[in-house]
Order: structure tokens, then sequence, then C-alpha cells
């Protein structure tokens, strides 16, 4: 009984108030739509970290069997070269800095490029033998980078050191800012849905006045008055954020996994099954960001 | 049933006191008029027994509970036992008359099937059997105010307090009106009504409280509106 007649206020109210109902589950929406966004952003570098830094940090190219690089003239490196550079790697004036050390041979660095590139474009382009060995060093300290570098700048059959974490770094700043720039925009789309959300009860309780007032005299109980203005509030919403998540879910289906996964970028992107674990969060925002500002204006509006 | 205890009230520190040092007690069963002019408190009592205000000073007590000190959660259920009717009837025009006085009880959780015995039941001692299916502008003043008394008591109040319930009345309705209210009244309700109607005071012959800027200044018996009556 009682449910029901909750149930019945609250259509009625939803649909006295379309106009405003309506601009709340936009708002609602479009906040929702960058806060999901911005997780999405969160998460993507927070796998690409995850991928990386337990892995390589620096990389130390030797040379392959033709190299325009000044110290490779002499050709590909030498097994004598090799064993010198292990040696300072591994010797007292590096120790400091480096953690660990792996040698990539030239089977391993193939593997490893066709399972990056796979299913792309660049699947198969580059033969076993032209691949570059590697020891790839991992330091105890990833901003040391330069110390690396500066040492075997010189060193006979070293092609190139790479610091892999100073490419990464940059892609997350880019994707840090757009992180922070989406928050900052759904931070002003929440306060306006909060406010829209006041407005939109302040007119609801308005409107229904007469009734509100013969139940506070007839005695019924606060939540029961207070509760349908409420349900109102966090339905429409909850239905924004709904619409949020499945345009998120859209937007990683045809942008990410569909587009941007083609254009051979060899990392993992966010997908689909990312979304449906952001998806409970922004309803759960939603919901609670409605009932707060709901309980808020009740509190002022329809007191006992 | 209703007690007032050296209750004072005041809305504002810089004005007069709505009610000062006011003291009276009715008892289960009886019918009280409070009568005197405009502003001088009669709203202020009805308000402070519904508790929409709470008193500067004193105490009041309905079905022996302090009001004053009640939480806010519980003055809907004070509220479950008193019914309420005022002048200007407040009904809810998109309802019919049988859903109007239904609402009382929906929203305090009632039963569909509690409304279906208890509403046909005091419509008919109201005298509007036959009319539910109507809505309020198909209704005369007099049995919309019947509608208003029966939404009032159909929770079988222990009070009822009516506020000028015949001040949108002829006298012939408000006559109507009283014998209703007798009626709720001889089954045993508390019927506290404020108004400005001397005739009605006069023919009836109850208890009258006379208040005149806050302060009781007459309390008898089978008394008149007017001293001089």
């Amino acid at each position: 009984m009682r449910a029901g007649f909750i149930l019945s206020e609250v259509v009625s109210g939803l649909r006295k108030n379309f106009s405003m109902v309506l601009s709340v589950i936009l708002v609602t929406f479009v906040s929702l739509l960058f806060v999901g966004a911005a997780i999405l952003l969160q998460m993507q570098v927070g796998q690409m970290k995850d991928y990386w830094y337990d892995r390589v940090q620096v990389s130390v190219f030797l040379c392959p069997p033709s190299s325009e690089a000044p110290t490779c003239v002499d050709g590909e490196a030498t097994e004598e070269q090799k064993a010198d550079i292990r040696e300072s790697l591994e010797g007292s004036e590096l120790a400091p800095y480096v953690d660990k050390i792996y040698f990539e041979d030239k089977a391993e660095a193939h593997q490893h490029f066709q399972e990056q590139f796979e299913g792309t474009s660049l699947e198969g382009t580059v033969p076993q033998e032209d691949m570059n060995e590697s020891f790839r060093v991992k330091l105890k300290d990833a901003e040391k980078y330069e110390i690396i570098k500066e040492y075997f700048s010189a060193t006979p059959g070293v092609e190139e050191v790479v610091d892999q974490n100073q490419l990464l770094d940059r892609l997350f700043g880019v994707l840090n800012v757009a992180t922070v720039v989406a928050v900052a925009i759904a931070g002003v789309m929440l306060l306006c849905a909060m406010l829209l959300i006041a407005t939109t009860i302040r007119l609801s309780a308005f409107s229904r006045r007469r009734e509100t007032g013969i139940m506070r005299l007839v005695g019924a109980s606060n939540t029961f008055i207070q509760l349908p203005f409420l349900l109102e509030g966090v339905i429409a919403s909850a239905i924004g954020a709904t619409l949020s998540a499945g345009a998120l879910g859209l937007l990683v289906h045809f942008g990410v996994t569909g587009w941007l996964q083609n254009q051979a970028t060899g990392f993992n992107l966010v997908s689909g099954v990312d979304v449906l674990f952001v998806a409970p969060i922004l309803i759960a925002i939603g919901v609670i960001m409605a009932g707060a500002s709901s309980l808020i204006t009740l509190n002022k509006y329809t007191k006992v | 049933m209703i007690k007032f205890d050296s209750v004072s009230k005041s809305y504002d520190a810089r004005t007069r006191k709505a009610l000062d040092d006011v003291s009276f007690e009715a008892q289960r069963g009886e019918f009280v008029f409070l009568v005197g002019a405009s502003g001088s408190g009669k709203s202020t009592v009805i308000r402070l027994i519904l508790r929409e205000e709470v008193p500067s000073s004193g105490r009041i007590h309905i079905a022996g509970k302090s009001v004053v000190k009640m939480p806010s959660w519980k003055v809907p259920y004070l509220r479950r036992g008193i019914g309420t009717v005022f002048q200007d009837f407040r009904l809810l025009p998109n309802k019919t008359v049988f859903a109007n006085v239904a609402f009382a009880l929906q929203v305090i959780g009632k039963s569909r099937a509690a409304m279906s015995t208890l509403v046909p039941d005091v419509l008919e001692t109201v005298g509007l059997a036959g009319k539910e299916k109507r809505f309020p502008h198909e209704l005369s003043g007099g049995e919309q105010q019947r509608v208003a008394i029966a939404r009032a008591v159909v929770n079988k109040p222990g009070i009822l307090l009516a506020d000028e319930p015949t001040g949108n009345l002829d006298p012939a309705t408000s006559a109507d009106i009283m014998a209703v209210l007798e009626k709720i009244n001889r089954n045993g309700t508390t019927v506290l009504m404020a108004t400005h109607d001397g005739d009605i005071v006069n023919r009836m012959r109850k208890r009258v409280i006379e208040l005149s800027d806050g302060h009781i200044v007459r309390d008898v018996e089978q008394g008149t509106y007017g001293v001089a009556s």
C-alpha cells in the first residue's frame, strides 16, 4: 500500500515537472560522462604503468648488423663488447643505480615485437636478424636514467640508450592533463546538476504544497512526505547516470576498441569491460549527488 | 486531554506575546469554544497543540504526553491523534470525496481494507453517504466542510480541533455543521473550536474560553459569546 502510494506520487511528480526532470537527466548525463572519461583515462594510465614499470626501464640497444650510429661503425656488436657492457652494468661504478639486468637476444626481441604488434600492419615487417639485441636494465631510481645514458654514450657496440619511461611519462602527462580538464568540467556540471535538482524539488514541493500540508496535518511521517521528492531527484539522476554509462560504452566500443586499437599504438587500451566497472561508480555518484542535494533542499522546504 | 500550564509564546522578542501565561485543561469528551477577537491568540493555541510551534515557556500535555519535550520524529504520531478542520476546508480538488477522506489513512500507511470500512462509516456519520464519487467542486460549502470533518475524524482521533469551521458558511449550513461536530463530540472526541460566531456559541451552551491579547479573560461552563449576554 505504502510503496504503491509513494510510487504513484513519484510518477505524477516526474510527469508534472517533465521539462525540469529532463534537464536534470541531461545535465547529470553530461557531467557523469566527463567523470567516466576521467576515470577511464586514469585506468588507462594505470594499466600502462603496471605493464611497463615492472618490466624494463632503460634499454641499452646493441648495434645490429647495419646501423648508422657512430658507435656502430664496426658493424654488429661482438661477444667481447657485450661482455664489456655487461661487466660495466654489473660493475661497482653503476651498482648504486642498477637494480636488475636482463639480456634480450634477437629471438626474444622478435617475439616481443610480434606480440606487441600482433594483428596490426607492422606484424612481420622486420626479420629476426635485423632486431636489436639489448640489455634491459631496471633502475633503482627511475629518475637516474641520464647517468646510464651518459655512461654508454661512447661505448663501442652500443647503438642507443632509450628510457622507456620517459616516452611513457610524456604520454602520461597528456593523459593526466586530459583527466584534470575532464574532472574540472565534470565538477562544474555536477554543481549545475545539484542546483538544478534543488530547484526541481522546490518547484515540485511548491506545486504539491496542498497535499503535503494535509499529509503533515493528518500525521504522515516526514520520510513518507519527503520520499517521493527524494526519489524524483534520484530517479532522474540515475537515468542520467545510466545514459552516461551507455554513451561511454559506445564511445569505448567504437572509438577505442573499434578505431584507436587499430592505429597500432602497441598499448593495451581500455575496453568495454572497464566501462562495466565504471558504470556502477557513475550511477552511485549520480544517486548520492541527487540524494544529498534533495535532502538539503527538503529539510529547508518541507519541514514538519 | 489537553493541558496548558503557564504557556507563553512570542514569535518575535520585540513584539508583544501572542500568548501570555495561559493555563487551561480540557477533559476527555469535552466541547470547548475558544473565542476572542482576531489576534487574541486563538490560532496560536491551535498551532501549539499541533506542535507547529513550540511555546516560549510553559508546559503543554496532549493525551498525557509532553508536547514541548517531544522529539520531532514523534510529532506525526501526535498529529494522528488529533483531527483538524479549517475555515477553508483544504480539500484536494482532483480527488473524489472518498479519495479525499481515504488520503488521510493512505498517508499514514493504513491498508486498503481499513479504508474500505472506515471511509464509508465516517461519511455516513457526517451525512455524506452516497456522495463518495463527487468531486469537491460539485459540492456546496457545507458539504465540503463535512468532507473535511470526515477526513479529520476518519482515523478516530481523541481530539478534534476546529479553526473557524463555519467562517465561510451561511447560518443554516453552520447549524448543520455544528450538529455534526456535536455528534462527533458525543462519540467521545474532545472538540476544541475557535470561532467568531456568537450565535453558535450562544445556542450551544458549552464551555467557553475567551482570549484577549494573549490572556485568558474568561473560562465558564455553559457560557455565551459575549459577557453581557
